[in-house]
């Protein structure tokens, strides 16, 4: 499959330069590779980002913190609760606040439902890369029905801004447990369906074994985290390494992969949309009673009938809503396993109302870098492929 | 933590002299401040001699009012095996923005150093390809540095004594 690029340079030929992207159909976002080509096989990328920065480190600078869940969303947008929650626990890990088991509790439900959402989306993308449309028609519309237990819960489906500084914003409605249940119930037989349809198919398998791989060693090196390592055999993932959010009291596996191929990157995330289900399954039935956010009455907004009726209630509701709430000074790092890896906050606070600095690690920025690397002596149709197994979301890559 | 903290200040201390300015606790999180001219070799040292090898995350960061030590680059280490963390900062007056290019050592910090170089202006020498990556080409400026103010200059609707502070 991939030739020598040594041999490539050396004889004397006509390149191809073609321009994949900024917008082309095949790549799922708005990313630029400019490709030299030699007939059908890359000799050279060169990858050109930033089509939809929107400088939310900058704006971060001049927002109050609890205005900044917004901007969290749009990093990760297949997986937004789990961006809007490490934001919180970043800000959580600087005030000091203890949060509720319960709460901790409903978030690990809801981010491992938007691990699946985010899964469902790369795994039945990959499928339809291949050709397999099928698969991606029958389960695509379970992410729909992850996105509805969302909007049970926070109104919003894709950029859900779900969740406070301190906790939840409201317990889980009883629409909102139906819809869990139903979805734990009912979901299982659809995932084993698109497995038995794509997973061992050998056209599928032929296609995506031994495309776009990455060793453990090179992939450590560029920074890789989340499933894209654990494709590469490396078993690091936040949640055992760092436990957050009580992640600690959940019994699960994490799945590797050998060779860091497209066919590893599929079928670690289908492992672990398994692996996510059995957490939810546990969070569901030891969820403690009990409070659903911190008593952190600068940064929760009170309950609207206390503001009309009690002094402090109104001043703290007129605190956060204006954003005049200060924090106090200091510098943390937090990161959580995002859907696509590591995604970390760096925070420095200077005391005052808005992050002095706030700096994002995007898993998808880092690993994108190695693209190229992946793609060069390869097809162009498996670097298409090497682009939606990696899961690169424009929104986390340009932040 | 602060045990592995004492254990990093005692291997720069025998491996790259007078390299460490100020070793500190940051909420629990292992902090050093280290001479910028030593950067590199300590770099080296810590992967290759101490195992910290994944380069997590690395930025840059503009104290305007601070002279000497306006702009400062923070590298987050992990040690995967261990399950280590520390960070590294170095502190530049903006006179001499000249970093030395670790993209050698740490694939990872190719795009990273282009990030802090496109939001910064970080000079970082050596470098293998340092353009801007996130904002276009044109651009004649470093749009995180604190002087460029996010709101509009001219709005005086949203001036600080309406709000009290």
């Amino acid at each position: 499959m991939s030739k020598n690029i040594e041999t490539l340079h050396t004889e004397e030929k006509d390149y191809t330069t073609l321009n994949l992207g900024p917008t082309h159909p095949a790549t799922h976002g708005i990313f630029q590779n400019v490709l030299t080509m030699d007939g059908e096989i890359i000799v050279k990328a060169v990858p050109t980002i930033g089509y939809i920065h929107r400088a939310f480190e900058k704006l971060a600078e001049r927002r109050p913190y609890n205005q900044i869940t917004p901007i969290t969303d749009r990093l990760n947008y297949c997986s937004s609760p789990i961006n809007n929650m490490g934001w919180h626990m970043t800000v959580e890990k600087l005030i000091q606040c203890e949060v509720p088991k319960r709460a901790e509790y409903m978030r690990v439900i809801i981010m491992e439902l938007s691990r699946i959402a985010d899964h469902i989306v790369c795994d039945t993308v990959i499928a339809v890369d291949t050709g397999a449309m099928t698969g991606f028609l029958y389960l695509f519309q379970w992410r729909e029905k992850i996105y509805e237990i969302f909007e049970a819960i926070c109104g919003a489906r894709l950029t859900t801004n779900i969740g406070r500084i301190g906790g939840m914003e409201r317990d889980f409605p009883e629409d909102a447990w139906r819809r869990i249940h139903a979805f734990m119930e009912e979901f299982p037989a659809a995932l084993k369906e698109f497995d038995k349809l794509v997973t061992r198919n050998r056209i599928f398998m032929d296609r995506t074994i031994n495309c776009g791989p990455i060793s453990g060693e090179r992939a450590l090196e560029y920074g890789f985290t989340g499933p894209n390592l654990r494709a590469a055999g490396v078993d690091y993932d936040v949640r055992v390494m760092n436990p957050y959010s009580s992640y600690q009291d959940f019994d699960f596996n994490i799945p590797v992969g050998t060779n860091g191929d497209t066919y590893d990157r599929y079928s670690v995330r289908m492992d672990e949309m398994w692996e996510s289900m059995k957490i939810i399954r546990q969070a569901i039935e030891k969820m403690p009673s009990g409070d659903f956010h911190a008593e952190v009455p600068e940064f929760y907004l009170p309950e609207k009938q206390d503001v009309y009726s009690k002094m402090e209630a109104l001043i703290y509701h007129f605190k956060i809503v204006m954003g005049e709430t200060d924090v106090p000074k200091g510098e943390v790092y937090h990161s959580v396993e995002g859907g696509n890896g590591e995604l970390g906050f760096y925070l420095i606070s200077d005391g005052g109302r808005t992050p002095f600095r706030l700096h994002f690690r995007r898993p998808c920025y880092i690993y994108y870098q190695a693209y190229p690397e992946m793609i060069e002596g390869g097809m162009l149709s498996d670097a298409i492929l090497t682009m939606s197994s990696m899961n690169v979301i424009a929104g986390e890559l340009d932040a | 933590m602060s045990e592995l903290l004492n254990k990093i200040q005692q291997h720069l201390n025998t491996h790259c002299e007078n390299a460490v300015l100020s070793a500190t606790m940051e909420r629990e999180f292992p902090c050093l401040v280290i001479e910028k001219k030593q950067l590199f070799a300590v770099l080296t040292t810590i992967k290759n001699d101490l195992g910290f090898s994944f380069l997590t995350t690395m930025c840059g960061i503009h104290y305007p009012d601070q002279g000497e030590q306006e702009f400062a680059l923070m590298y987050q280490f992990h040690h995967l095996p261990n399950n280590e963390r520390f960070r590294i900062k170095i502190f530049m007056p903006k006179s001499d923005l000249d970093v030395p290019t670790v993209s050698g050592l740490f694939a990872t910090a190719n795009w990273m150093e282009r990030e802090a170089f496109d939001f910064y202006g970080f000079k970082f020498t050596g470098h293998p390809d340092l353009r801007r990556i996130l904002n276009m080409d044109e651009m004649n400026y470093h749009p995180l540095r604190k002087e460029y103010a996010l709101e509009d200059s001219g709005r005086d609707d949203k001036q600080d004594k309406y709000f009290g502070r």
